[in-house]
């Protein structure tokens, strides 16, 4: 990896550049922060629900249903979003041998669309949930925050797919003649097979969007039953684009395990072929199963084996990917520093998700876990197991890069225990949970089950312990970043400079002269 | 072993396990959806932030559904506002309230007792309190 160390600049130079390393800096010190502020609510969602009771720490279920409504808009287009953007922004040129993304200017506009998105929803702090099913948000939803919340997803909406169009343009057109595009290195090809999804999957969202902002003001009846509509509809369209995006926010977070993995393991890749492929299978299959949110709409038999099949027919591709990692790291001389935990640690969390996923699928399965904590259970094993443990570690990874300074490996370790156990301890329980029978998105709970509450307690010491990790992982970042060690810029980890093998080829327009 | 032949031998387990999977839920969620022609039908209304009931005979619950054991019940389902879920856990009954739609799900109590209904689609500001209880009693007739 050839980052260049830079001399330290003015903010404001930062701000206004348009070179792809910092464009990607600014999403990465973005996503970062609402990572925390997202966490904040998580913390206070979790310890709010650790006795049953009204006023435990939130005092009316209104605040309630916005706090977990941002924090799940929050975690998913204000963190995951950005800190896949920001990765690909700094690792993707360098990987495909260009100068820059291909329209730098495009690329600094859909991130300055972040903060202005990001404003209106935490500014109207919406109370619709993070799906904001109709006709609730329609009918009922109070506003100005419903509205607010349409303005800010649509100004997110219209910055992920510019920024998709920028990295399809810069994989596909820009990289370097010399190198085929099956020799791109599986981050970038995440990164271009997550683009090409936004930009199939993303408009029909932003049109859902629109639909649901005139049915709001009374002009149409798209979604309201009252004025004809159909709330049916938006549930399809809105499941059309987030089943997808669904692997949007994972696939970046599996492309980063491939940078680590093999580097770790001192040992090439066990197959290039069989990422790609499955990169594209689920690009592909990704599209087949949106209906399995809506099995219990009163979906007809065959719809709903249709969807089921289309479901299923993701976890091959998917199990590709963990075979692939196992068989990286067989026999290989294996060095345990912080990304390589992580990176192991979120693979065991993907492969407990996805057998979770095979069950929600399996349509009579679906009847008793749908609408309950399994479902929370499982997609935090995705967004938090997978995709953070993913992202956590090429942060670790990229940080002696980046800052020229190098983390230390002890609180990082501290780090990793902490967050997997209480990742662990707070999401399997709440598939337990789920199995009781407790729905999502309560504000109370009765007392009368004591298997409620003694779920839920054990289910907030582990998002406490995750709590924790964070605050480690907040303080090591900025702590060691001013004081750590001098990083060895060669091999920060001691593991031998020829296992860097794609990235480290130099840039051949000669690197950083953007400015 | 070659490096391929392993990786297909793992995507066809992998397959294997799925074809299980979907062939078993297939059979499964055909017999549950296979209502019994003698079912009695109980319309269920959900509304913010409670659920009434109406019997075959007329007869007008809120909140609390009183059912005979040993008979097979077949719920008409429909919201008078937003989008509800009606739910019955410990009979696995489950389906959505949508408004301008009929949903239907079924039952057959055998065991007499009480059980929590509730409702399991988010809906605004008292979701947590939409609940009601379902009584099992002994058909004495």
């Amino acid at each position: 990896m050839v980052l260049e160390l830079q001399k330290p600049r003015p903010v404001w130079q930062i701000m206004f550049s348009t070179h792809h390393t910092d464009v990607g800096y600014l999403y990465l010190v973005f996503g970062i922060t609402f990572l925390f502020m997202g966490g904040v609510l998580a913390m206070i969602i979790r310890t709010h629900l650790f006795f049953p009771g009204q006023g435990v720490l939130v005092s009316d279920s209104a605040t309630f249903n916005r706090i977990f409504t941002v924090h799940g808009l929050t975690m998913l287009f204000l963190f995951a979003l950005p800190v896949a953007n920001g990765i690909g922004n700094i690792l993707v040129p360098i990987m495909v041998r260009y100068k820059d993304m291909a329209y730098p200017k495009l690329n600094a506009i859909a991130f300055w669309m972040n903060p202005v998105g990001a404003a209106l929803l935490w500014l109207g702090f919406a109370d619709t949930t993070w799906v904001s099913y109709a006709p609730y948000s329609i009918i009922r939803a109070p506003g100005p925050a419903a509205d607010m919340f349409i303005f800010g997803m649509k100004i997110l909406g219209i910055s992920s797919i510019l920024s998709s169009i920028n990295f399809v343009v810069t994989i596909v057109k820009c990289k370097h003649p010399d190198l085929p595009l099956r020799r791109v290195p599986l981050f970038a090809w995440s990164m271009l097979t997550v683009s090409l999804m936004t930009i199939v999957a993303m408009p029909t969202y932003a049109s859902a969007l629109i639909m649901m902002l005139t049915d709001r003001l009374g002009l149409s009846g798209f979604f309201n039953p009252f004025a004809g509509g159909d709330p049916i509809a938006y549930l399809h369209l809105f499941w059309f684009t987030f089943h997808p995006e669904v692997y949007i926010f994972l696939l970046p977070a599996i492309g980063m395990m491939y940078e680590i993995i093999p580097r770790f393991s001192r040992k090439p890749l066990y197959s290039q072929a069989s990422g790609v492929f499955a990169f594209v299978m689920l690009g592909i299959i990704g599209f087949a199963s949106w209906g399995h949110h809506m099995y219990s709409t009163g979906m007809d038999f065959t719809t709903k084996v249709v969807f089921m099949i289309g479901t299923l027919a993701a976890v091959p591709a998917s199990g590709m990917h963990v075979f692939n990692f196992l068989a990286t790291m067989w026999g290989g001389r294996i060095r345990f520093a912080a990304p390589m935990k992580f990176a192991v640690g979120g693979i065991a969390l993907f492969f407990s998700a996805g057998a979770g996923g095979v069950l929600n699928s399996a349509m009579p399965l679906d009847f008793i876990s749908h609408g309950t904590y399994w479902v929370v259970g499982h997609m935090h094993l995705f967004l938090i197991g997978t995709i953070g443990f993913g992202f956590v570690g090429m942060i670790y990874y990229m940080f002696p890069y980046v800052t020229g300074r190098m983390y230390s490996e002890k609180w990082a370790s501290a780090h990793f225990v902490l967050m997997f156990w209480g990742t662990v301890q707070t999401f399997f329980t709440q598939h337990l949970l789920g199995l009781e029978g407790m729905p999502r998105r309560v504000y109370d709970y009765p007392t009368e089950f004591t298997s409620w509450t003694q779920l839920n307690q054990i289910s907030t010491i582990g998002a406490w312990m995750i709590g924790a990790s964070f605050a480690i992982f907040l303080a090591s970042l900025i702590y060691y970043s001013a004081k750590g060690k001098e990083a060895n810029m060669d091999d920060p980890w001691g593991i031998g400079g020829k296992y860097y093998y794609p990235v480290a080829a130099k840039n051949p327009h000669g690197g950083h002269s953007g400015y | 072993m070659g490096h391929d032949t392993a990786e297909w031998v793992f995507v066809a387990i992998v397959i294997a396990v799925l074809c299980y999977v979907g062939v078993d839920s297939w059979i499964v969620q055909k017999a549950v959806e296979d209502v019994p022609a003698d079912a009695e039908v109980i319309k269920v209304t959900g509304q913010q932030w409670y659920w009434s009931f109406e019997h075959a005979d007329g007869t007008k619950e809120i909140s609390t559904l009183h059912v005979k054991k040993g008979h097979a019940y077949k719920f008409e389902i429909y919201s008078r506002d937003v989008m509800h879920s009606f739910n019955i856990p410990d009979w696995v009954v489950f389906e959505d309230a949508v408004p301008g739609h009929t949903n239907h799900a079924w039952f057959a109590p055998d065991q007499a007792g009480t059980y929590p209904i509730q409702c399991r689609e988010y809906c605004g500001l008292l979701h947590y309190n939409m609940r009601g209880s379902l009584v099992v009693e002994d058909d004495k007739s």
